[in-house]
Order: C-alpha cells, then structure tokens, then sequence
C-alpha cells in the first residue's frame, strides 16, 4: 500500500517538472543566502573576537557556510534534473541517479535542520565565552604597553560607547578592578600609598570608572570619579542617580545583540529547511511517476506517484534486509542452479 | 553653410533610433541615481541641523534631486520619440515638443555644471554656519533645563564622539564658556567663589572639558580636568601631551566631512552624466533632422541628411534672437498704431486741461 499516492496526466507531470525547475533555481538562491548568513555571522563573532575567550563558537558560522554551499551545489544538480524531465527521453539519462539523489537530499535536509538549531542552541555557550572574555579584557584594560595586549583599552572603550553599558555586570566591577596604570600613578603620595595598601594584593583600587561608562543622556557634566562618595559632588546621591552613568552591563548588551542576529538567521534557516522539504517532495512525486510510465510503456499515459510504495514499516524492512545482502555478498554463492546448469550443458554440446 | 552633415539611410535611421533608445533608458538610471544622491546628501545636513546656523549649502542638494527627477522626465521622453520616429504617421506629432525637449536638456546640462561650481563655492558659507552653529551649541551646553536647549548636551556630546573632534577650533574653546550648569555648582565653597570672581561676567570657568574630548587612542585615563597644569597630574605635560583628547576641531571635521561627500561624487558622477545627456541630445538632434529630411523626401525609406544646425552658429544664433525679439514685440503696441494713439492721447489730455483750470481759479 503505498504512502499518499497521487495520479498524474502527462500535463500534470510536465507542469511538475517545469514548477520543480523554478523552484529548485530559487533553491539555489535561497542557499546562497544562507551562505552569505554564514559569512555576515563569521565577521560579527571576528569583530568582537577580542572579547570572546574559551569557547569556540566558529562552529556555528562554519556550519552554516558549508550547508550553503552544498544547498547551491544540490539545487542546481536538482534543476538540470528537472529540467531534463519534461521529455521522458531524457529522463532515461538521469533514472539511476535519481533515487540517490533523492536520498542524499534528504539527509542533507537533516543538516539544514541541526543547523537551525545550532543557532538558537548557541545562546549559552555564547554567555560563557562573553562573560570570560570581558573580566579579561577589563583586567588587562590598564595594560597599553604591553605588547599583545595594547588595544584593550581601545576595544573595551569604543564597545561601552557603542553599546551604551559599563563594565561586566553593572559598573560596580571597575571598582574591583586596577584600571589606572602604574606608570601614571605618582607613588610619592599618601593617599596612592593607602590606597595600595588596602588590599592584599597592592591594587590601586578607586570608586571610579573609566570615561565610556559617562550616560551622554546626563543633564549634568559625568561623575566619573568618587561615585560612591555623595558629599563629593554637590547635588548628588549616588544610590538614586542613574542618568549619570550607562547601568547595563556590557555582557548582557552583547549578548542580546548577538540573540537578536541569531534569532533571525535561525529563523531563516528553518523556513529554509521547509523549503528543501517541500522541493524534495516534489521531485519525489516526479521521479516515481516516470518511473511508473516507463514501466506502463505510453509515455503519454496516466501514471501514479506516491511518497514510499510500500508502507514505512515494510520500506524499513525491505532497506535493512538489502543491507544484510550487501555484507552477504561477499560470501561463495553455493546454491544450486538447475536452469543455469541446463542452459550451460547445452551450448557446450553444441 | 550646414554643422556637421551626416548622410543617414534607413538601416542607419534605425540603428541611431535603436542605440538612442537604449542610451535614453541609461540617462534615465542615471538620473535616478543623481536623484538618490541628492536624497542622501539632504540627509546627511539634516541630521547635523542642529548645529548649523543657516541652510544656504542645502541648495546643492535640492538642485541635485530637481535635477535628478527633471532628467529621468526627460529622458522617458525622449526614448518614446525614438519608438515613434520609425513611423511616419506618428513622427510628425513631435516636431513642436522637440523644441521644448531640446532647451529643457541644453537647460539641464548646465544645471549640472552649475551644482559642481556651487559644490566648491558653498565650502564659505558652509563654514559660517558651522562656527555659529557650534558656538551656540557649547554655549548652550550646560542648558539642560531650558525648553528648546535642552537637547544640546547631547547633540554636541554625540557629534564630538561620533566626528572624534573637541570644541570649535579646539579644545581651548571649551576654556571660555561656562558648561557646567551653576544647578551642579556648591556656591558656599571658595574654589567656586574664587572662580565665579575672576572673570567681569560671573562665570564659572575652568581648564577642563566634557567627557566627549576624550581620545579613546590615548594610553593613559583620559585627563578632562586641570589641563593646563602639569602639575595636577603625574607625569604630565600639557604643552607635548598630544593623545589625550581630540586635537581636531568640530568645525574643521564636520567641514572636510561634507566637502568629502560632495568633492567625491561630484565631478566623477555628474561629468558622466552630463557626458551621456549630451550624447542623447546630440543623437536625439540628428535622428530629428535625418527623419524629418527623410518624410518630407519623395522616398521615406530612402538616404536622408542629418545636420546638427540648419546654419552656422552665428546666423542660427542671430535667427534665434530675432526670433525671440519678434515673441517679445507681441506684447508691446505696434510702432504704426502708436502715431495715431498719441495723437489721440493729445487730444485727451488738452480736453482735460481745459477742465482743470476751473477749480485753481
């Protein structure tokens, strides 16, 4: 009994064929699209590479380019398939590559689909990676002389002026922090003295934060230093101040604005993967029905076209009995032929 | 004595109708993209309004997107004369709109011309408006309660970022104006008092400057207080420290911004354009003359001649003119009629002589 069966006229079968080439064409360009989501991926994650320490999350962009490609690669084999099948002559050339191809498609549909998922699935790993990356980057802030690590400074200014937050959480994690180099720090003075003698291990700790946390919001000229101290500053409390500096923290501003990018491709992605099913489908339907009319002989006649034709548990059956035979093959055939023996003896007398 | 003859026969005729047609569609892309161009350029000074004092440099991008839309117009125009000049009975509704046709391209031509001079004129008054502009806005800085400047801070704080530049000329600008609101000012203590004292208007002046100046490029915290003394920090110099903060200034960055923009599309874009309308006004010319020839000719699909003026310029000029002077002389009397006219208007004025004295007497 066969999976949903659908009868064919030839005029049905040739419009399949010509609504398949079309379709299989705007494959190939939805599968460029999916690579060049790959690629913008690739170049958003390098941007803030410096930022991003421990997990390896090129995975997911490397993933996404090569099911591209495979999916230009596919759909385009797909669409001279097609083509060819509007004239059943044609279709000769292609009858034994097609059931291949149907299979390979359809496992190649499973990556599009573990793709998908890869990039809603990459949110924690994500977390992790930003929130180790940035307590670096913020530790290493005050190193501009230090090759390899000069541009700290740089890179961590210009993300909390673009994002609009402050250190990893909030800005508190700037006082935990030595942010002020020791080059700068004139340690004649008492009060840098006390300050490094206040904790264990001789840091120059302050209640002050760098000037990209300054809110450009503010109706009033930045607090950058003394924040917790309110007879500092006149007019000031700092415990129900909060237009003074910027109170997300950088972690949670990168991270929902890669959310926000990987939501989209995944999206896209998933309807992508739809897409492919349905085109699959379809050349399914295609290639069983001119099968079923080269088998009938009139190539103008009806034909039927179905999914599987047997049901799925036997399709499984019949599947896992040819790949017993395949390990079987290999073994002396010892069975006895009589017809074979008959036909062999005759000849010979002759 | 004709300009330029060029013998014409019919597969000729159409080739040029053909290559014309085509050359037409190109113009007419090209004045979308001229018109795009104006969009975005109109753009680009509108954000930054605020800190401009006057839109005198806004009629560089109008005239581009007049130019942009006229042109596309035009160019439509003249791909359907192309489809109708290989018929005959349809040609000849053309002969009077051609003549627009011609002194609308001649005119838009010289537009484009007339937008890459001002392109490079306008950098004065673009400057002006800049320094007043911007004066305005760091002396309305520290007005964030005031309905109509409260919005200052922040377009000066984002434009210093965004354009990495500090104050007018320079960073000293910021030395002369009071940008710290006397809302945030502790007037019992002495330093503020001593401040306040020391100028003839009662500002609170400082050698500091907003968080905005800040070079994120410097090595060190950024210093924003106490510039001028070396002392006020360790290992500092103010006359050598050069990293600290923006050296540019916002006049001068957001200038050789817009001229960029401007000096970078203008001659290239434009002298293409303006190369391809006049190509298409050329062309347009000779299948005019070559078809018109052809029709009024015994054989309509025989050899034509096709000239670029009838005369030479100066008598096609001296045509024009009289021409022109003679649409003029429509609206004024005639000089025949004028004789009697006056003879008239004499005769008039005595009768009205003659009753005026009454009253004086």
């Amino acid at each position: 009994m066969a999976v949903l069966k659908v009868t064919f006229t030839k005029t049905k079968r040739d419009k399949l064929a010509q609504v398949l080439w079309i379709l299989n064409w705007i494959s190939v360009v939805t599968g460029a699209i999916l690579f060049s989501l790959g690629i913008f991926l690739k170049v958003e994650i390098n941007k803030r590479g410096e930022l991003m320490a421990g997990r390896d999350i090129q995975y997911v962009p490397n993933m996404l380019i090569a099911v591209g490609l495979i999916a230009c690669a596919i759909n385009f084999l797909g669409g001279k398939i097609c083509y060819d099948c509007v004239d059943s002559t044609k279709f000769l050339r292609w009858k034994l590559i097609m059931l291949p191809y149907i299979v390979c498609t359809f496992f190649f549909t499973f990556c599009v689909l573990v793709g998908a998922l890869m990039c809603y699935g990459m949110h924690w790993e994500l977390e992790e990676s930003l929130d180790m990356g940035l307590t670096q980057a913020m530790r290493f802030y005050k190193d501009t002389d230090t090759p390899g690590r000069c541009f700290l400074k740089h890179t961590v200014d210009m993300l909390q002026i673009e994002f609009q937050c402050c250190g990893n959480n909030g800005y508190k994690d700037w006082f935990q922090i030595q942010w002020i180099s020791n080059r700068y720090l004139d340690m004649s003075k008492k009060e840098v003295v006390d300050r490094l003698r206040s904790n264990v291990e001789g840091k120059y700790l302050t209640d002050g934060v760098p000037y990209s946390c300054c809110n450009i919001n503010s109706p009033r000229p930045c607090i950058q230093q003394q924040i917790t101290n309110n007879s500092a500053h006149f007019n000031y409390e700092h415990q129900t101040e909060e237009l003074n500096l910027w109170m997300k923290g950088c972690r949670q501003a990168l991270l929902e604005s890669f959310t926000h990018i990987m939501r989209s491709i995944g999206f896209t992605v998933l309807i992508t993967w739809l897409f492919e099913l349905s085109v699959l489908t379809g050349v399914r339907y295609l290639q069983t029905s001119l099968e079923n009319v080269l088998r009938q002989g009139d190539p103008n006649s009806d034909s039927c076209g179905w999914l599987l034709e047997n049901s799925l548990m036997e399709t499984a059956r019949t599947n896992m009995s040819i790949i017993k035979s395949l390990g079987k093959s290999n073994q002396i055939n010892t069975e006895y032929h009589p017809t074979n023996c008959r036909f062999f003896y005759e000849n010979v007398s002759k | 004595m004709t300009l330029l003859k060029m013998k014409f026969n019919q597969q000729r005729r159409v080739r040029l109708a053909q290559g014309l047609w085509l050359m037409s569609w190109l113009a007419v892309t090209g004045g979308a993209f001229i018109f795009c161009l104006g969009v975005y350029l109109k753009t680009e000074l509108l954000r930054r309004d605020e800190v401009m004092e006057n839109a005198e440099i806004h009629v560089v991008p109008n005239i581009l997107m007049m130019v942009g839309l006229a042109s596309m117009g035009t160019n439509w125009v003249a791909s359907r004369v192309c489809q109708d000049s290989l018929d005959v009975s349809r040609f000849p509704r053309w002969k009077v709109p051609l003549l627009a046709w011609f002194a609308m391209a001649a005119l838009l031509c010289c537009l484009l011309l007339t937008v890459v001079v001002l392109s490079y004129a306008l950098q004065g008054s673009l400057e002006d408006s800049l320094k007043v502009g911007l004066r305005n806005g760091i002396r309305f800085y520290k007005d964030t309660d005031v309905p109509g400047r409260c919005f200052q801070k922040e377009t000066i704080d984002r434009l210093q970022m965004e354009f990495r530049c500090c104050g007018n000329n320079n960073f000293k600008d910021w030395f002369e104006v009071q940008w710290v609101s006397s809302r945030y000012l502790d007037f019992t203590s002495q330093e503020v008092k001593d401040r306040i004292r020391s100028n003839v208007d009662g500002r609170y002046l400082l050698d500091g400057v907003p968080f905005s100046c800040c070079n994120p490029a410097s090595p060190r915290p950024c210093l924003q207080n106490h510039l001028t003394d070396s002392r006020a920090h360790y290992n500092y110099e103010y006359q050598s420290e050069e990293l600290n903060l923006y050296s540019r200034g916002c006049r001068q960055a957001l200038t050789d911004y817009y001229m960029g923009l401007m000096n970078s599309t203008g001659p290239g874009v434009l002298s293409l354009f303006s190369c391809v309308q006049m190509s298409v006004l050329l062309s347009m010319r000779y299948l005019q003359t070559a078809v018109e020839a052809a029709i009024a000719s015994e054989n309509p699909e025989g050899e034509s001649e096709g000239y670029l003026l009838d005369k030479g310029v100066k008598e096609t000029y001296q045509d024009v003119r009289a021409k022109v002077l003679g649409l003029l002389k429509f609206g004024q009397v005639d000089p025949s009629e004028d004789a009697s006219g006056a003879a008239e208007g004499a005769k008039t004025a005595d009768t009205e002589k003659a009753a005026t004295p009454t009253p004086a007497s």
